[in-house]
């Protein structure tokens, strides 16, 4: 009996998951509507932390763990999360949702964790002098609003004047970012904006599509999550309007927002802040290590996917910014306030991308204490429905800053004086 | 010749009675439910999703429970290889709803005969989620393409017969395919489902069900074989309003949403009748889309279609709580 208790007790502790002492919360979202936009985000985060641990032993000698939470795209769920998880040592926030992260932007700075927002969340969090703990690199909405321009603006020789455009949103705070950047992009190169709202879930859109139909613009763009993505493809398609023509933002430039339609979403087009598809040497290593030995976090078959390459570079970017912290304050297991100061002193060159395996998969760039929304860069991603996968069409480059700037800066001063801020970075 | 802004209302109030039919599907499931049981099935969203689901699983040959198997087993199975015909799925699928209904039935509504609607609708909410997850865990959260051969996009024949009617902006009517047969299917459905009920024995037996409970056991009618067959027929239009929707959209988790879409229908129709259903839907159908083409897009910023019919239908209970169709509650003290 004592010998059977004592394998017993060993079995346990040989089975127990080895503690870490970096802590990822994976505020993620595997079930309800929104899940096959958040299974391959929190996929694609876990594994690459899953490849740090059995690769390199973690980093600087220190494992990492991933915390996940699940919030079902819902913000309270998500602020819950937070709450719940924030006492574990969590090093950074990445709640991937707009609603849940302008409830955490209070949070995260009263309680000094950092929260990074690629892509997504307030824009205007760029702006490091207010923003102590928001980051949002490499890029945010505003400078998709930009780059969808910038690429019609190459379309059309530099002359998109007396041009229409419709803007298809989903009529919630995410939805809603880009438009007073179109709006200003739209004075500035003298095209006419259309905006047509689409309420949650997206389901029915028949009214929207109609109205397009009606008034022939010349480009659709989207700004659509979920179901709303389908349904806007399966539309434009029903009205024939060319899928050349319609370029959705990063969250609307997934493989689910097109499979569906078949080969009728041949062409469509998305702007992306990172690069597609699993032609990189790191998910070789990925195969090796964390996949074949089913240490994945899914099945393994979502690697080179969008939004599965979305949550692999997130935790990329956040894995650099523990490096960065450690080399700051010479200790390999840091705090959440030492990893905000790196992320605040992150700099992310080529060389250090072809050395993680990971050439050309995004910019290169340096955060600032003024800046920490990064370059701003993107590029083009065109669907093609015959081999079922996304290509570049474009080189990664810059957005209309001139444009951009004023309005990061405007809207920031006036959450600052809204919350008796004094600026930063002086 | 006809002006175009007149053209545009025309084609927008054909768009919204197809949409109204789509609607009208959901809300037909329901119906059969509350008339039978007087149960307001809250699950009846998240049947349709699990009918969707279930067909697209049967079709691509997807092992069901797949990732629970290969977690426990060590094994990598996802698919057997094989593909099964549309129509041969659709039927392996109704056995699976009366299966379903008849779990329902058994385990879950059995044990509260008597109680207060307000239970049996918390039981519906219980059941909701639990097909939620249960339909996850066997099929998993991808969304799937649903293609059963049925056409979509404008219908060319009707866009060139109809373009001589207005000018150069006139393009036609735009009428979607897959909206033309989702109205010939709900037609045939309710000529079914009516004809059924008129003339079969069962469902003589399922109208003195729903007349009066008390009734028709006294006449050796089995309730609990009643409720299975009225759970196995809402299975069956949810698996209908599945198809139709998860034609357009991809077979995927917020399908279960499209409920929401049914209850100003209801609230319009009346929970217990049938042809309620269908014209309430109807009238939901075109209201939001011409409210949205009048008023709402030029004037309101667009996006008025969810609440618009909820207040359509608000309006109408108040001048006739029991919908336009329902029966009037006359209850003497």
């Amino acid at each position: 009996m004592k010998r059977l208790a004592t394998v017993t007790v060993a079995a346990v502790m040989a089975a127990a998951p080895v503690m870490a002492d970096l802590v990822f919360p994976s505020l993620s979202y595997r079930t309800g509507a929104y899940a096959a936009g958040g299974i391959p985000f929190a996929d694609g985060y876990a594994d690459y932390m899953t490849l740090l641990n059995e690769r390199d032993g973690g980093i600087g000698g220190v494992m990492t763990r991933i915390l996940e939470c699940e919030t079902g795209y819902n913000t309270e769920k998500g602020v819950e999360c937070y709450e719940a998880t924030k006492g574990e040592g969590s090093l950074v926030y990445q709640p991937l949702s707009t609603g849940i992260t302008y409830q955490l932007i209070p949070k995260v700075t009263a309680d000094n964790i950092p929260m990074h927002t690629m892509g997504y969340g307030r824009t205007s969090a760029a702006n490091g002098k207010v923003f102590s703990n928001v980051f949002n690199y490499p890029a945010n909405y505003w400078n998709g609003a930009s780059l969808v321009v910038n690429h019609l603006l190459d379309l059309n020789g530099g002359d998109i004047k007396g041009k229409k455009v419709s803007l298809v949103y989903h009529n919630s705070g995410y939805g809603k970012e880009p438009i007073r950047t179109f709006e200003e992009l739209a004075k500035k190169h003298g095209f006419e904006l259309t905006l047509l709202a689409i309420d949650h879930p997206g389901q029915e859109q028949k009214s929207q599509w109609l109205q397009i139909r009606r008034e022939r613009p010349d480009y659709v763009t989207m700004w659509g999550w979920g179901v709303m993505n389908q349904v806007a493809i399966q539309e434009a398609i029903n009205i024939k309007f060319p899928m050349e023509n319609f370029i959705g933002v990063w969250w609307s430039g997934s493989e689910n927002a097109v499979l569906p339609a078949g080969d009728g979403a041949h062409g469509y087009k998305a702007i992306t802040f990172h690069n597609v598809g699993s032609d990189f040497p790191v998910f070789g290593e990925l195969a090796k290590y964390v996949v074949d030995a089913g240490k994945a976090a899914g099945a393994g078959d979502q690697i080179g996917t969008a939004i599965y390459n979305r949550g692999f570079y997130a935790a990329m970017l956040a894995a650099e910014a523990v490096k960065t912290a450690q080399k700051i304050h010479g200790v390999a297991d840091i705090t959440p306030a030492m990893m905000r100061d790196g992320m605040e002193a992150l700099e992310i060159t080529e060389a250090v991308m072809t050395d993680l395996g990971m050439p050309n998969f995004g910019p290169s760039f340096k955060v600032t204490c003024e800046n920490h929304g990064g370059p701003g860069t993107g590029a083009v991603a065109q669907w093609d429905a015959t081999n079922k996968k996304w290509s570049l069409i474009s080189d990664f480059a810059g957005s209309d800053m001139s444009v951009i700037q004023p309005l990061i800066d405007a809207d920031s001063a006036a959450y600052a004086a809204e919350n008796g801020m004094e600026a930063r970075c002086n | 010749m006809f002006p175009d802004q007149f053209l545009f209302g025309v084609e927008v109030m054909l768009n919204g009675l197809m949409a109204g039919v789509l609607y009208a599907l959901v809300a037909l499931g329901f119906v059969l439910i509350f008339k039978a049981s007087g149960i307001f099935n809250y699950a009846q969203g998240v049947m349709a999703l699990f009918g969707a689901l279930t067909l697209v699983g049967i079709m691509d040959g997807q092992v069901p429970f797949a990732h629970l198997i290969n977690s426990v087993f060590g094994t990598d199975v996802h698919h057997f290889g094989w593909h099964v015909p549309a129509f041969l799925s659709i039927l392996l699928v109704m056995v699976v709803m009366v299966g379903l209904a008849w779990c329902v039935q058994h385990f879950i509504f059995r044990h509260l005969v008597g109680q207060e609607p307000i239970i049996l609708f918390m039981a519906t909410i219980g059941l909701a989620y639990f097909m939620e997850g249960f339909g996850d865990m066997m099929w998993n959260s991808e969304i799937k393409k649903l293609d059963i051969g049925i056409p979509q996009g404008g219908s060319m024949w009707i866009e060139e017969a109809t373009s001589f009617l207005g000018g150069t902006n006139f393009y036609g009517f735009f009428i979607d395919k897959l909206e033309i047969v989702a109205s010939l299917v709900a037609i045939v459905l309710v000529i079914v489902l009516v004809a059924f009920a008129q003339y079969t024995k069962q469902g003589r037996a399922m109208r003195a069900v729903a007349d009066d409970h008390q009734a028709a056991l006294s006449v050796g009618i089995s309730l609990s074989f009643i409720w299975v067959l009225v759970w196995s027929l809402a299975g069956f239009v949810a698996l209908v309003a599945g198809i139709m929707w998860g034609a357009k959209s991809g077979v995927q988790f917020s399908l279960s949403l499209i409920a929401l879409k049914a209850l100003p229908v209801l609230m319009l129709g009346g929970f217990t009748s049938i042809p309620g259903a269908i014209v309430g839907g109807l009238i939901v159908g075109v209201g939001e889309k011409l409210f949205e083409f009048l008023i709402g897009a030029p004037f309101l910023g667009g996006a008025t279609e969810n609440w618009f019919a909820y207040m359509l239908a608000l309006v109408f209970l108040v001048f006739r709580p029991q919908g336009l169709f329902g029966e009037k509650i006359i209850e003497r003290v």
